[in-house]
């Protein structure tokens, strides 16, 4: 009886914990979409809602590819997600660059100041992300602090374009998303077996060598968890480049946004965001497959 | 340097870490081909001197020796000596011939070289076959082996090995004790081997160290150090030992009687010129030194003589042995071989019996 009820509580926990994600990823992005996916596929219309239904008044499906040609024919689209790409694995880069030797180091702190670090690099997370890229913009303006500082200086004689370029782009991506590369290194390189790089040195590698024979393809699995966890969300990123960057930084986070609220081209916007979904996704799951195969 | 030179020593070594002094003004010397054995506690510092030894830790004052060449500021990657790991620290992205390969690689020998070299090596591990796995493949043995393989394959001055057998189960351990020194006599390396465990010590060791709070207590080969234990740390650390606390009453060429609390008779044993009478002393007694029997034994010049009650005993197959308390209260450790069965076994609980032991088989060490 009891024995009954165990195996069945094991059951239940099983489904619970197993289901639940699986809940979540149907609820949260299966069907959303789902949504989006079907409005990608309708025609735009001048109402409410601002595209036709699957199903028209006759009762036969509608269904349309023209947004699809629309994405594939036009070069703006293509040019945005092109620079989306670039200045998204141009950032990934930065962090891993920045955050390697940042994690490295907190890696090797001991205990009290390790927390402390580790608390420093979460700290921007307490407040909000708009507000911090707003403060960036005080700061990198004309009469911002930086050119400030450096005309009280004398070492520049006219304001740097600090700001609406690519450059305040990578800085402002760079920025926000350093945090996610420096965390799962951390993880990793605190995890590593000292003995390890001991045994390295002592069967006679100089410092330079233990750090690229052992501490870096073991640290592997945290960089590509960094730089995915930093490369997805700034592809799609639309706040930094609107704010931060010129007319000319084309990504496809502002395209989106231009057809959704300005156009109001749903149907159109729907297949951008569709078209995306697939340019991010797809190469990670490549990239994961290959992986999968090389370490059985 | 001579053929006397020693492969490696150690001046006036010390390293404290805060407050807590690891290693004290050591001095070591430790000759061709032998295997050296620093025996002692968790704590005790062994594991300290023997990363000085490597290069992983710096000494606070003191000198290292190699051949006699100074090496103290040497780093680990140019010392002529290899370490092997407790934990082993195999790199596990490596297949065990690229572990094994490794310390070639980094000396840039040539390929065909690393290549027989490596082959050579784990032949003589006996790993044939398992060139290509991952060590998260292999078994805990094989992993020691591979490990053992590493540290030897560059031909180092000195092995230096950090509880070697410590993650072995006990049948493997005996067997790979064995092993070891039949590599060193063929390797002809000097061993030094940190340990806690004294029958590892005991059947490794050419010399044992016994180290105590950062010195070494007594150093000499296992026979000295187990029969004739320095101090009453040594003599408890190394072996089990029953100490019988009293006053000397007579020191002269023929030995010393010491009175004890709570026996009878004054217990007689070897001469000891350090103790004087009216000193404190020890007399420490090995449990296979003793004798038991039923009937009180014949009294004979230098034999010495007590009577107690059986309060324990333990049945290892082999021997067994008993905890026979004095009528003092002293408890007494003996252990006999169990030359006929137990079934027929004659002492039991509670039996009162007779010890008995010849003076010279006893120790009398400072109080």
């Amino acid at each position: 009886m009891s024995r009954s009820q165990g195996v069945n509580g094991q059951r239940l926990f099983r489904a619970v914990t197993s289901g639940l994600p699986t809940l979540w990823l149907c609820v949260f992005f299966l069907a959303p979409f789902a949504l989006v996916l079907k409005i990608s596929l309708a025609d735009p219309v001048i109402g409410q809602p601002p595209f036709t239904p699957l199903i028209d008044a006759t009762g036969s499906l509608h269904l349309t590819f023209d947004n699809y040609r629309l994405v594939f024919g036009d070069s703006l689209f293509l040019a945005s997600y092109l620079g989306s790409l670039r200045i998204a694995a141009l950032a990934s880069l930065i962090c891993l660059l920045v955050g390697y030797p940042m994690a490295y180091a907190i890696a090797r702190t001991p205990q009290p100041w390790r927390t402390l670090l580790l608390l420093l690099v979460m700290l921007p997370f307490w407040s909000s992300f708009l507000l911090r890229i707003y403060a960036w913009m005080g700061m990198l303006s004309t009469h911002g602090a930086f050119n400030t500082a450096l005309l009280t200086l004398g070492w520049i004689e006219r304001p740097l374009a600090l700001m609406y370029n690519d450059f305040a782009v990578y800085l402002g991506i760079v920025y926000t998303y350093l945090p996610f590369m420096v965390l799962p290194l951390y993880a990793v390189l605190e995890k590593q077996d000292p003995d390890l790089r001991e045994a390295a040195e002592d069967l006679g590698a100089t410092p330079w060598r233990v750090f690229m024979d052992i501490t870096l393809p073991l640290s592997l699995p945290g960089i590509i968890a960094g730089l995915m966890l930093v490369f997805i969300p700034a592809v799609g990123e639309y706040v930094i480049p609107t704010l931060l960057g010129g007319l000319d930084t084309r990504m496809i986070g502002r395209a989106l946004f231009d057809e959704f609220f300005v156009n109001r081209d749903w149907p159109l916007a729907s297949a951008v965001a569709t078209v995306l979904l697939l340019v991010v996704v797809l190469p990670v799951m490549i990239f994961q497959r290959g992986r999968g195969g090389a370490h059985p | 340097m001579t053929a006397d030179t020693p492969v490696i020593s150690t001046r006036d070594l010390s390293k404290q870490f805060g407050d807590y002094v690891a290693v004290d003004h050591l001095s070591l010397d430790v000759r061709a081909g032998e295997i050296f054995v620093i025996l002692g506690g968790s704590g005790c510092g062994k594991t300290t001197l023997l990363r000085m030894l490597a290069g992983l830790e710096q000494p606070d004052t003191g000198r290292i020796f190699i051949d006699g060449r100074d090496v103290t500021d040497t780093p680990p990657y140019e010392r002529p000596v290899n370490m092997m790991f407790q934990s082993y620290a195999l790199f596990p992205h490596m297949s065990v011939s690229d572990n094994v390969a490794y310390g070639l690689r980094k000396e840039g020998l040539p390929r065909a070289t690393i290549r027989d070299r490596v082959r050579e090596m784990l032949g003589l591990v006996k790993l044939e076959g398992l060139e290509g796995r991952k060590p998260g493949q292999l078994s805990g043995g094989q992993r020691q082996r591979v490990a053992l393989a590493r540290a030897l394959v560059k031909r180092p001055r000195v092995l230096l090995l950090d509880e070697p057998l410590a993650a072995l189960d006990k049948k493997l351990r005996e067997h790979t004790q064995f092993e070891l020194s039949n590599l060193q006599d063929q390797l002809g390396v000097s061993f030094v081997v940190v340990t806690h465990d004294q029958e590892e010590a005991m059947t490794l060791a050419s010399r044992i160290a016994v180290m105590d709070q950062g010195r070494f207590v007594q150093v000499g080969s296992p026979q000295e150090v187990y029969e004739y234990p320095a101090t009453r740390f040594v003599a408890e650390f190394v072996g089990s030992t029953t100490l019988f606390a009293g006053i000397v009453r007579e020191s002269g060429p023929e030995g010393v009687v010491i009175v004890c609390e709570g026996i009878e008779s004054a217990l007689p044993g070897p001469p000891s010129a350090a103790l004087q009478a009216g000193a404190s002393a020890l007399i420490a007694v090995r449990p296979e030194k003793i004798q038991l029997s039923k009937e009180r034994p014949e009294a004979a010049a230098g034999r010495v003589i007590l009577q107690g009650i059986v309060q324990d005993l333990a049945y290892y197959g082999g021997r067994s042995v008993y905890r026979v308390r004095l009528p003092g209260g002293q408890m007494v450790s003996v252990s006999a071989q169990n030359r006929i069965r137990a079934a027929e076994r004659t002492l039991e609980w509670d039996e009162a019996v007779f010890l008995s032991w010849a003076r010279e088989s006893a120790v009398v060490l400072q109080g």
